[in-house]
């Protein structure tokens, strides 16, 4: 397990947070009196894997939710730079500005020069208001576009990672339009003649997710959400009160075996034990495989082909009552 | 024009219609309002209407001018003082706009069901039986194919009453087969958008209508025929994040509010007043959104005028 300086735990990981504390006194005792403690600390890593171990197994929706938004948890620059090699950022809608909240550019990945883009949300307090905590403007949504097109025109593939709280509620974003910038991104990208390979990597909210969402394929990350409003929100409107957010998220199902479940994602993309903030290199190295291999799924097939098939595939999502005379077909 | 903004767009997509709102940050809002949303909920419900005797009063929501309900509709549920137009739903926008109220419904046999089993205060299939039971509605979207003018047009319009509008699956299946309809007969599509937003109950479902019903209309742009888009009072979420603003014409009713977050979260999270007008259809077309915005008395001719214009 990699030594991450300052590590914060969520409520149900306050029994990990005990172990650290227990490892760090042996390791001043050890210092001070100078006696080999290091079977006693190994013995308390192995508990803090198998309290990890324990945590994954009974994880609830909102528990997921939390992981989702842990403060360690690695957001979309993070990925780049651990599963790419020659990122280079580019800037801006050529329109208005550039947005901080979306961030993207061309990497290699694999081998290959793919066009990578996500929602970046920030690390401390002052990136978090830099990055506008992941609530992309409708510029965002454009300079999206605008990179996508470009890989589109050099035949690249596209890779988007997706981590929203949702697409961002302010004045300046309905005078520019942010509806017409999400539904503009939805259609133009179930058309585009490239692969492109979605990931949820932490939170997927609503149509601020979809902005950039729509795909070939949809891998999920294991504790990740997705749907089409958060818990908190669900929980004020339908329930009329704020503490209903756990219920909310179990009537939600929106975790990642949910969304598998209905056929509404493709797959699943496992974690380390207990949430990708546990071991980055390890959560990257596990989603590279499964994007490289999700491209080679898809790039052999002509674009018409690919097009077509996006659109059956979003196509037959939704369930209703077809009533046929006297009988009732349920699809 | 003054605009009523203060209404919880979010709350109509409650499915309930009488209980109190709640507000983050004001519990119990003013009886004021709540009478108003009453008020307006009466004018919309078309069974009502239907039974309403002769002579029955109507107030305006926005100027307060009282005409009898039957002078209400001949004006086609506009305020003949100052213009307001009334929430209605498919039944009267089918009767505007078809020749003679002719025209064939679409796939009016699907239904919604609660394959999520979402319950909140109360389970969502109860929700829909309620509501089954109370209005002839059984989604909120219907497809009406009938002449404007001698024109054949497919309509698709939405019913503000049936959970306020929102986007489920069956409105995106709806939507889909009414454009497939076009392709097959080689007609024009258009929308007419009333709603909240999208459907909660119907979770993740109700999202992935947004890519399913694009998907489609990218097919229909493919077979080059036209999409307009009409946005009505009020136009919200998902709607506006999709086929709402994809139409190769967006136009709006005027007064209508539309926007992608509704008005009270945006003031939550900017944390001061939003600016007279703000998300009404003026401000859009101001802001370069919108085509034009038309009045419903001149809805049915300007369609037409459009439908040749594409043709000739
Ligand atoms: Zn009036």
């Amino acid at each position: 397990m990699p030594q991450y300086p300052n590590r914060q735990f969520l409520d149900f990981e306050q029994p990990i947070k005990v172990l650290f504390e227990e490892i760090e006194k042996l390791k001043q005792t050890a210092e001070k009196s100078k006696i080999d403690l290091s079977d006693s600390i190994v013995k308390l890593e192995n508990a803090i894997i198998e309290k990890r171990r324990e945590i994954t197994i009974s994880l609830t929706p909102w528990q997921r939710v939390q992981l989702s938004r842990h403060p360690d948890r690695p957001y979309t620059l993070k990925y780049i730079n651990n599963m790419c090699t020659n990122f280079v950022e580019l800037h801006g809608d050529r329109n208005i500005k550039d947005d901080k909240a979306i961030v993207g550019g061309f990497a290699q990945l694999g081998g290959e020069t793919v066009m990578i883009i996500g929602q970046q949300k920030g690390a401390n307090t002052k990136l978090r208001q830099i990055r506008n905590f992941g609530m992309a403007n409708p510029e965002g949504y454009r300079k999206a576009l605008r990179l996508m097109k470009l890989a589109e025109k050099f035949n690249k593939p596209i890779v988007t990672l997706v981590d929203t709280p949702g697409a961002y509620p302010g004045l300046e974003a309905e005078e520019r339009g942010q509806g017409e910038a999400i539904a503009r991104n939805i259609y133009e990208m179930i058309r585009l003649k490239v692969p492109v390979i979605v990931v949820i990597i932490g939170e997927g909210a609503s149509g601020g997710a979809l902005g950039i969402g729509v795909g070939d394929k949809v891998l999920m990350m294991e504790n990740t959400w997705y749907t089409v409003i958060s818990p908190e929100s669900c929980s004020s409107i339908l329930w009329r009160s704020w503490d209903k957010k756990e219920e909310a998220a179990k009537q939600l199902k929106l975790t990642a075996d949910d969304m598998k479940g209905f056929g509404l994602v493709d797959e699943i993309v496992p974690e380390p034990l207990g949430g990708a903030h546990w071991d980055y290199d390890e959560a990257a190295n596990i989603l590279k495989d499964y994007i490289i291999n999700s491209i080679a799924e898809f790039k052999s097939s002509d674009h018409q082909t690919r097009i077509n098939n996006r659109i059956e595939k979003f196509g037959k999502m939704g369930f209703w009552e077809e009533m046929l005379t006297e009988e009732t077909e349920t699809k | 024009m003054k605009k009523e903004s203060s209404e919880d767009i979010e709350y109509n997509l409650t499915g309930s219609e009488t209980d109190h709102p709640i507000s983050a940050t004001d519990a119990t809002a003013p009886k004021s309002k709540w009478y108003k949303r009453i008020r307006k909920g009466i004018t919309t419900d078309t069974a009502d209407k239907k039974e309403t005797p002769e002579g029955l009063w109507n107030k305006c929501p926005d100027c307060n001018f009282i005409t009898t309900t039957q002078d209400l509709k001949e004006n086609l549920f506009v305020c003949p003082k100052c213009n307001y137009h009334h929430r209605i739903g498919s039944d009267e926008y089918f009767e505007t706009l078809f020749d003679n109220n002719e025209y064939e419904e679409l796939c009016d046999n699907i239904r919604s069901i609660d394959f999520l089993h979402f319950t909140d205060l109360k389970p969502y299939q109860k929700r829909l039986d309620e509501i089954h039971a109370k209005t002839d509605l059984k989604d909120s979207m219907r497809i009406g194919v009938g002449k404007v003018n001698d024109e054949l047009l497919v309509v698709a319009c939405m019913d503000f009453q049936f959970i306020g509008g929102s986007l489920g699956s069956v409105m995106g299946e709806k939507f889909c087969r009414a454009i497939d309809y076009c392709i097959e007969h080689k007609l024009p599509f258009m929308c007419i958008s009333k709603s909240g937003g999208a459907r909660m109950m119907e979770s993740a479902f109700s999202l992935m209508q947004l890519p399913k019903t694009s998907g489609k209309l990218s097919q229909l742009s493919d077979a080059q025929l036209p999409y307009i888009s009409l946005l009505t009072d009020p136009t919200f979420g998902g709607i506006s994040a999709s086929f709402g603003m994809l139409g190769d014409l967006n136009i709006a009713e005027p007064g209508a509010l539309i926007g992608f977050a509704g008005p009270r979260v945006i003031k939550e999270t900017i944390k001061r007043d939003l600016p007279e007008g703000f998300q009404t259809s003026e401000f859009l077309l101001e802001h370069g959104f919108l085509d034009f915005i038309i009045d419903r008395k001149l809805l049915k001719d300007k369609i037409h005028q459009l439908i040749l214009l594409f043709k000739g």
